[in-house]
């Protein structure tokens, strides 16, 4: 199934009845699969209003798929089983991890890159992709800290991830954006190497400053609207690859449905921009 | 340089993360920074009776302790503190608040309730149109999102304040109360309940019939109690005799 390429948000609670009764002009809503891990409940009710409404997209926080391990099974049959109930027009994971002997951190953990991750993560990617069915979007995270062990360069590897497993990538933006002034390395170069064809989805964020050491390291927040740079970068890598799926991302200081709804609509109108239409 | 084996690396760095003693480039305080405040968010989302009795510094000082002691074991972070309640009991600081694990168990009875399995809900005209003299032999099963308890404090009257942002608190006696929480249409509910009532759903809940359920409650409050339990949705459907 393709995702038609319009633009998204991601979609809590405290917005659903807007989100409901927001005009279905391709809006999609993406929400976190482990949120919705219940036995019964209004969580599900709610789910089910927005699924009869609009596509859904369910962006998975928790799989590990960069551990050192394969998927847990009662996650991942968790997992396949809210895919059968709300079939979402997307599914997507990240390339990190999050479990270690059982326990479990609520972040996206980095590796260094070595072949032997490789190896180990497109199979846990074939795993989950066996289990849902279906073809998933991993996404690229934000980094913060350097490590002398990355054997690959990171699109390098997620290609190579892509091309052993069939998976699709998801890029995020804003992570490049933070990376590249974290790490150092041009955000630019980046999305424009980047796989183009690959990519079935676009996050679009915002990242503030650390309150210890300030603007030297960027921290992805999820709690402010879109930067500048990263909407110039947007509307650069559209215009290389063509519209796709575009997600406006907020996790936290949710603001008025209102200013995310306006920011999405920027987001369509770089989707419906000629540039984007003659890629 | 022969690269850390990934076993190795994720042992190391996970050991890290909750451990602020050990040495860490700067950088490395993002992840203990966002998996802290990921934890403690649940926290405080899942037990905000808790957090509202005893504030945010305090509240936030507790979680830490309780996190770096308790790291959530599944990602359904609905689930996560089930034993908060249990911690707060030997919690040093929280020995002059006696009342806080009983809260914090209510906070979590709020959660279960909100998260059950769908059950259908047993109406007062189900049970009006048996006979009578059947209904002593009956097995009425809790509905699957009843939660209840008895405290040996007014455990619900601060409860109950506290869950939600509510008007002038009133007044009440410092004795035992109990609690009853209920989802009848999707919606989380509660009420008070009396010793001999969280005893006849205790034994409801064991498969007893009715008769002997109702052993403790005084007869001329059975009808009574039995007309509120079904108003709230106290009863499932389910498992007919």
């Amino acid at each position: 199934m393709h995702a038609a390429p319009s633009a998204g948000l991601s979609l809590k609670p405290s917005h659903f009845s807007e989100a409901l009764a927001a005009p279905a002009d391709g809006l999609w809503f993406e929400v976190h699969p482990e949120n919705y891990m219940v036995a019964g409940g209004p969580r599900l009710r709610w789910l089910e209003a927005i699924r009869a409404r609009h596509p859904l997209s369910l962006h998975g926080v928790a799989l590990s798929l960069a551990s050192d391990a394969g998927p847990d099974a009662a996650h991942l049959a968790r997992f396949a089983s809210l895919v059968r109930r709300f079939d979402p027009v997307l599914v997507s994971e990240h390339l990190a991890w999050s479990t270690q002997q059982g326990a479990y951190f609520p972040d996206l953990l980095p590796f260094p890159r070595t072949s032997e991750a490789l190896a180990r993560i497109a199979a846990n990617v074939g795993c989950v992709q066996d289990a849902l069915g279906r073809r998933i979007a991993i996404e690229n995270p934000s980094h913060y800290l350097r490590f002398d062990e990355h054997a690959w360069d990171e699109i390098d590897f997620l290609a190579d991830l892509a091309r052993r497993s069939g998976c699709g990538l998801l890029l995020d933006v804003n992570n490049v954006f933070v990376s590249a002034r974290n790490l150092g390395g041009s955000a630019e170069a980046t999305i424009d190497a980047f796989p183009g064809e690959a990519v079935m989805e676009v996050h679009l964020a915002g990242h503030t400053p650390d309150p210890l050491l300030g603007p030297a390291l960027l921290v992805d927040s999820h709690d402010a609207e879109v930067a500048p740079e990263v909407w110039a970068l947007y509307e650069r890598l559209i215009a290389r690859i063509g519209p796709r799926p575009t997600l406006i991302e907020r996790d936290d200081k949710l603001p008025a449905f209102g200013e995310l709804m306006a920011e999405r609509l920027r987001a369509q109108s770089v989707l419906r921009a000629p540039l984007a239409r003659a890629a | 340089m022969q690269p850390a084996r990934m076993d190795a690396f994720q042992e190391r760095f996970a050991r890290a993360l909750l451990a602020p003693e050990l040495p860490a480039p700067p950088a490395f305080a993002v992840y203990r920074n966002t998996v802290m405040k990921g934890c403690i968010d649940a926290l405080q989302a899942n037990y905000p009776a808790v957090a509202r009795l005893v504030g945010p510094e305090w509240f936030h000082t507790a979680a830490a302790v309780y996190v770096r002691r308790h790291p959530p074991r599944v990602p359904m972070l609905l689930e996560y503190g089930v034993d908060f309640g249990t911690f707060l009991e030997a919690f040093g600081p929280a020995a002059e608040l006696p009342y806080l694990p009983a809260v914090a168990a209510l906070d979590r009875c709020w959660t279960e309730a909100h998260s059950a399995a769908d059950d259908p809900v047993l109406d007062a005209g189900a049970l009006a149109a048996l006979d009578p003299a059947q209904l002593g032999a009956l097995r009425m099963r809790p509905h699957a999102a009843a939660r209840w308890a008895w405290f040996d404090l007014p455990a619900y009257s601060i409860w109950s304040r506290n869950r939600e942002d509510s008007p002038a608190p009133q007044d009440f006696e410092w004795a035992g109360e109990g609690a009853l929480l209920t989802r009848p249409a999707d919606a989380v509910r509660w009420m008070p309940l009396d010793a001999p009532a969280c005893a006849f759903l205790d034994a409801c809940a064991r498969g007893e019939p009715l008769a002997q359920a109702a052993a403790g409650v005084p007869e001329a409050e059975l009808a009574g109690l039995l007309a509120s339990l079904l108003e709230a949705g106290a009863f499932s459907t389910g498992e007919w005799q």
